[in-house]
């Protein structure tokens, strides 16, 4: 187990290298930067010397071998650089805007998780009747209607029914729940129903898998109830491919974030992404990507090793 | 002298028999199907569809509700919001089935490519499609869209296909190259390399050709996707600009500022945007299903 697990550990690091490349060189392949936009974004005329100082204040002006090679020292400190636009750390920029995000992606999650595992199940258990169409063209739905959408449609229905649409300040949890909850769960609810489709979708097929093994038909041929077949024999074990997809379906919420955050005017870690890309933010463009893939690849390997817990011939390494 | 080699023949999807089978078996995909031909319909011939001129500006209808003149009403500047949807729907193939079937194609090589060589060049491949899949689709789109935004080219935009494209490749990689491990051992394969075809022919006719079942079923996926990576860009105001007609571009700008006094203005795109994407998700399911029905994504 622990040999697998460094194994996997030392495989994130070229990972992480090569996006830290990828991004930096591909920002950087084609002239223009920041400065342009900072200084002639509104149409002004500025003089080639202005452009060229302000170039050299943010060490935009340097070979970009040493601008990368800074970069990836600092990060090895956490040291992600200072943003470009607001001059303000680049972890301090996200680490504000993290709480709203994150929250928003765990409610979305536990609605999502919530509602997939009955729909996967009841449409593996009747499979092909009207049950599985239903829960197919639902599913499907899930993965067709665009969040941005759904959270105007969802506004729309709120203002139709209530004439009330959700506060667009920020309140912690902690400071008042209500106040919070009525906030963010449109957004959550937004977000989560791509993702209980994606989960629900997962778990009718692996369920259908696990109901062909042998070990099902030994259950019912001994006799055990419908009811526990169904709930300790085959769910249990169809839920483990369901987890990597839950597992990674939550890393790449920020994706539904960006533009549903938009719609919600949260200020969130997806609206600060759209920021830096339109304002060719390059330092906190980096940053916020190297957290992303960061994010994505951890939770990867938790979920190989939850994996490799729950069956021992990942662990030992059979094909 | 040619030495015959064997090769398995394309699947036989093209025989209208085919097409009637796929129907009978798959009804949900045979509804996804008509959608789609109504779309394609819609897209190509725009200019004799729609009513109005999707560009034209009538400031004395501005936010006119649905009536018989313009049946999904008008946005801010008066512009019927019917043609601009069926003007949308061809940007949204263009851009959606060019981005699709770009990465979908290289992605595709690069997976055969990869199960053919294995070794080094495979574990290279990979590592560079891990880097790749580090990120989802909207985010790396939106990289690649910051990187190049600043040369626009022609028409429809081509950094735009691009950017929609590089996220596509490697997740069909993925699964192509999964699929061509199992052709890899295949006695044909080993029999061309006895007779002492090159690599690039052997790759791409003896491999190839054997992958396409998963290569169709992730080309029409990823329409889906393209085409919804596309309205989210131009949601976002980054991806197709003013004044060509897109679907996600009419939900954004001021139609997040009206859309208390006039939610035709985005009930209609939104429903534009849902119904294609799902029509191309149905109908590649379906093809799954039907094309092989182990095949998981």
């Amino acid at each position: 187990m622990l040999r697998y697990t460094t194994n996997r550990i030392l495989l994130m690091i070229p990972t992480l290298i090569g996006v830290a490349v990828l991004v930096f060189f591909l920002l950087r392949i084609v002239p223009g930067d920041i400065v342009e936009v900072k200084l002639r974004g509104d149409g002004g005329s500025v003089s080639q010397e202005t452009i060229e100082m302000e170039r050299k204040r943010l060490g935009l002006d340097r070979p970009l071998v040493t601008q990368f090679g800074e970069w990836m020292v600092g990060m090895a400190t956490l040291d992600f650089g200072k943003s470009m636009w607001t001059e303000r750390p680049v972890m301090e920029e996200i680490a504000i805007r993290l709480e709203l995000s994150l929250q928003v992606a765990l409610m979305a999650t536990f609605i999502a998780v919530l509602i997939a595992i009955p729909l996967g199940t009841l449409a593996a258990l009747f499979r092909d009747s009207w049950i599985d169409y239903l829960m197919r063209v639902i599913t499907i739905g899930g993965l067709s209607i665009p969040s941005f959408w759904l959270g105007m449609m969802i506004m729309l229905t709120l203002l139709a029914l209530f004439n009330w649409l959700p506060p667009i300040t920020f309140t912690p949890i902690y400071v008042d729940p209500i106040a919070n909850l009525t906030q963010l769960i449109w957004p959550a609810m937004a977000v989560g129903y791509r993702y209980c489709a994606v989960t629900a979708r997962m778990i009718r097929s692996s369920l259908l898998e696990v109901l062909n093994e042998d070990y099902i038909r030994t259950a019912r041929a001994k006799g055990v109830f419908e009811k526990l077949v169904i709930t300790r024999h085959a769910l249990r074990n169809a839920l483990l491919p369901a987890i990597t997809v839950i597992g990674l379906e939550f890393a790449f919420l920020i994706g539904g974030l960006v533009v549903t955050e938009q719609v919600f005017n949260l200020n969130g870690i997806g609206m600060l992404f759209v920021q830096s890309v339109s304002r060719n933010d390059f330092t906190l463009i980096q940053g916020m990507v190297m957290l992303i893939a960061a994010f994505y690849v951890f939770v990867n390997l938790a979920v190989d090793l939850l994996y490799a817990v729950f069956d021992p011939r990942i662990r030992y390494g059979t094909p | 002298m040619t030495i015959a080699v064997p090769t398995a023949p394309a699947p036989a999807i093209r025989q209208p028999s085919a097409i009637m089978d796929f129907c009978r078996q798959q009804p949900l995909g045979a509804v996804s199907f008509v959608i789609i031909f109504v779309m394609m319909f819609a897209g190509v011939f725009s200019g004799l569809v729609a009513p109005h001129d999707p560009l034209r500006i009538d400031f004395g209808s501005i936010l006119a509700r649905p009536s018989a003149e313009h049946w999904f009403g008008t946005d801010a500047f008066g512009r019927d919001i019917l043609s601009r949807i069926i003007f949308g729907s061809r940007t949204a193939l263009v851009i959606g089935f060019t981005a699709s079937f770009v990465g979908s194609t290289l992605g595709a090589i690069l997976g055969v490519a990869s199960a053919y060589f294995g070794g080094k060049i495979d574990d290279w491949i990979q590592r560079f499609v891990d880097v790749l899949l580090a990120f989802p689709i909207i985010v790396l789109a939106l990289v690649v869209v910051a990187a190049f935004r600043k040369f626009p080219v022609g028409g429809i935009d081509v950094n735009l296909i691009i950017a929609i494209a590089i996220p596509i490749l490697p997740r069909v990689e993925r699964v192509v190259r999964a699929a061509a491990f199992s052709v890899r051992v295949m006695p044909y394969v080993d029999a061309a390399r006895a007779a002492g075809y090159s690599h690039t022919r052997i790759i791409f006719r003896h491999m190839a050709p054997n992958v396409v079942a998963p290569y169709l079923i992730m080309l029409t996926a990823f329409i889906a996707q393209a085409i919804l990576a596309e309205a989210s860009l131009s949601f976002l105001g980054l991806g197709v600009t003013e004044p060509t007609a897109a679907w996600g571009l009419m939900l954004s700008g001021n139609a997040t500022d009206f859309y208390r006094e006039a939610p035709w203005m985005i009930l209609f795109p939104g429903a534009a945007i849902s119904l294609a994407v799902f029509a191309f998700n149905l109908f590649g399911d379906s093809l799954r299903d039907y094309l092989d029905p182990r095949f998981r994504i």
